[in-house]
């Protein structure tokens, strides 16, 4: 099924992303206010589902990883937030750049903003905790992870610098694109999907070889047949 | 014994032998002072941000020092390796945790109560105009960083780089309580003080503390276990 599955999806979201960068900036009309600027919206909110997607996916993973103690859950955990922290830095960056076209300034302690930067400097310390601790840093990072995922409301409610942000979603600004825009946006998304879940694929499946690698290697070593060196 | 005789038990014992060697103590008080004075130094230039600065400036010393203060905390039942101990005995683990949590929290609590007249005293600023509120805003604020702080430097004792790592995890995750001390402390200070405001941030700050609190206690075992 994965041997089907994969190139077939890599073949779509290679496709999705030739069609979507066409759709930006060819068919797309230009927005009223910002013109050209507001092409960057069509990357920058569908890496922006996806870094929340991630996150989400990730505490998943480590609650259940915490409570079961299968590693096969810390490997999906340990995937989704190394991609997360890559989604997170082109989020940060696009919205930099769209900052300093829209608002005129790099950045602002506006909540999405916030709620952004503080869930990627978290990622960066699973990462951190994943590659500096060595055994026993797996639980930590996991319970991280989750913990991370409770903290989310509180920054969200903290910031009291308003809602500035263009809203996204259902009945914000998306409703109200015209159809190509509307076109471009869901196919720009459906490819960083794609591209998400062949990242999330290709990290899990050379955890878990890192791991079988490790386990042969101790089985040989019981059996006497690798030397200590 | 019940799971608060544990938590009695296991408090009364860190508070002990922290009264007689009074190294974490100490230490941390010592610390957060110097932060203040440090700190005071680079922002009292002319006193025009002293007002502003004042509550950045006491929750900045409180973080500083909590991770601090944590991190020796736990290195003493390392150095014994005792934690060990203290897991394999009867007591149950949610006891173990609410203990440690409850003397972090105490230790925590009195180096805020040795930064706020300092900090008051450095900037000449009146901390102390709503002395209950000053001190439900500290309480609160160093529950959490005590109960967040215990499952890190609980599951920190058995790795690498723990010095670094420490803050590391806590600080993003400690943020929402900083800005909510730091308000309410905030609004504790303008003049005439908004209470309203203040109140708000320690509602913010209680909620804060219980839900970190109800996940902590349900993921401590599962992360302190082997």
């Amino acid at each position: 099924m994965k041997r089907i599955a994969v190139p077939v999806l890599a073949v779509l979201t290679s496709v999705g992303l030739v069609a979507s960068l066409w759709g930006v900036f060819v068919t797309t009309p230009l927005a009223d206010v910002l013109f050209f600027n507001q092409k960057i919206f069509y990357f920058h909110v569908a890496h922006a589902f996806m870094l929340f997607a991630s996150v989400f996916a990730c505490a998943v993973c480590s609650a259940v990883y915490l409570k079961t103690r299968n590693p096969r859950w810390d490997d999906v955990a340990l995937a989704t937030a190394e991609v997360a922290v890559v989604l997170g830095a082109a989020v940060l960056i696009t919205g930099m750049i769209w900052a300093k076209a829209a608002w005129d300034v790099w950045w602002k302690w506006e909540k999405r903003l916030t709620m952004s930067l503080l869930l990627w400097l978290t990622l960066v310390g699973y990462v951190m905790v994943r590659r500096f601790a060595g055994a026993g840093g797996e639980r930590l990072a996991a319970a991280l992870a989750v913990f991370a995922a409770v903290a989310l409301p509180f920054i969200y409610t903290m910031v009291d610098q308003g809602d500035l942000h263009p809203q996204a979603g259902a009945r914000g600004n998306v409703a109200t694109l015209g159809p190509a825009m509307r076109g471009t946006f869901w196919l720009a998304v459906a490819t960083f999907l794609g591209w998400t879940s062949l990242l999330v694929t290709a990290r899990v499946a050379s955890a878990r070889a890192e791991r079988r690698a490790a386990e042969l290697r101790e089985r040989a070593l019981d059996a006497g047949l690798l030397g200590e060196s | 014994m019940g799971m608060l005789a544990h938590l009695r038990a296991i408090a009364a014992k860190d508070l002990r032998v922290e009264r007689r060697s009074r190294e974490v103590v100490a230490t941390m008080a010592f610390f957060a002072a110097l932060l203040v004075i440090v700190m005071a130094i680079g922002f009292d230039h002319e006193r025009r941000f002293a007002r502003t600065a004042t509550p950045g400036l006491l929750w900045a010393a409180i973080a500083f020092a909590g991770t601090i203060g944590l991190g020796r905390a736990f290195d003493r039942e390392r150095e014994g390796d005792t934690m060990r101990a203290l897991l394999l005995s009867p007591a149950s683990r949610l006891g173990i945790f609410l203990g440690k949590a409850a003397t972090i929290a105490i230790l925590v609590f009195g180096v805020a109560a040795v930064c706020a007249p300092l900090t008051g005293l450095l900037l000449s600023v009146d901390l102390f105009v709503h002395p209950g509120y000053l001190a439900a805003t500290l309480a609160l604020g160093a529950i959490g960083v005590a109960v967040v702080g215990t499952v890190f430097a609980a599951s920190l004792l058995k790795v690498r780089a723990r010095d670094v790592l420490l803050p590391i995890v806590l600080y993003p995750l400690l943020i929402p309580l900083f800005v909510a001390g730091n308000r309410a402390t905030g609004a504790l200070l303008a003049d005439p003080a908004q209470l309203d405001v203040a109140r708000y941030w320690l509602g913010f700050l209680a909620v804060y503390d219980a839900v970190f609190l109800v996940v902590s206690l349900w993921l401590f075992e599962s992360v302190v276990i082997e």
